[in-house]
């Protein structure tokens, strides 16, 4: 599923899972920016996204969308070594 | 069950290595066994809506997202006040039985594996009283 590769940054493709990032290329306007922060709606495609990863002793690359065809719960959480 | 759990962060995936090695390893046994993502700079946070610019850091953003990839529910809590992992399991339980049912069943108020689902329908109309009590919506 995720390859092991070096160090990249996170970075959101522009598009929902499954879905070519078309948007991306287009010059961005400050209305399309809130548009993008309204993107989260249940019922509606996940942003799509590549993050770099620590995954069993392995640096990885995951996409979000290789995980199409299963259940996925995604947590975000504030921080490493703090305390909740 | 057989969901794919993805924690993130702002933290570096070397710093994830550290805190896996050096203290979550102890907690849980062989270690974290699902990818911990870095999210420096919060950008995928950000699309989310739930990356804190003041503060640099994530809230309790927790995403559930079916086999389509289409977010079914969500749940953000900012840092202080951590989540209720059963109420997450209990959720997918729920929408995998709806799923797998293709839409003919609904799980009501308090439901949890093993408690009646309902079968929306024309007969249903009106009847919910008579085969679902309040008292069902609770533990």
């Amino acid at each position: 599923m995720a390859e092991e590769i070096k160090a990249g940054c996170a970075r959101p493709t522009g598009g929902p899972v499954g879905e070519p990032a078309a948007a991306l290329s287009e010059p961005k306007s400050s209305v399309q920016e809130e548009e993008k922060k309204a993107m989260i709606k249940v019922g509606s495609k996940a942003p799509d996204f590549t993050a770099p990863a620590y995954h069993q002793g392995k640096f990885t690359n995951v996409k979000l969308s290789d995980y199409l065809g299963k259940w996925v719960v995604l947590c975000f959480y504030p921080g490493d070594f703090t305390f909740v | 069950m057989g969901a794919q759990i993805l924690s993130v962060s702002v933290d570096s995936h070397f710093v994830h290595k550290m805190w896996n090695d050096n203290e979550l390893s102890k907690m849980v046994k062989g270690g974290i066994p699902f990818p911990m993502l870095s999210d420096g700079g919060g950008k995928v946070g950000t699309v989310y809506g739930v990356y804190d610019s003041d503060a640099g850091v994530e809230n309790r953003g927790r995403f559930l997202i079916d086999p389509d990839g289409v977010i079914v529910g969500f749940e953000v809590l900012t840092p202080p006040v951590g989540r209720n992992v059963s109420e997450t399991i209990r959720q997918i339980q729920a929408f995998q039985l709806v799923r797998a049912s293709k839409g003919t069943e609904a799980t009501p108020s308090g439901w949890k594996p093993g408690k009646k689902t309902l079968k929306p329908g024309p007969d249903l109309v009106g009847k919910v009283w008579e085969v679902w009590k309040t008292s069902e919506a609770f533990d």
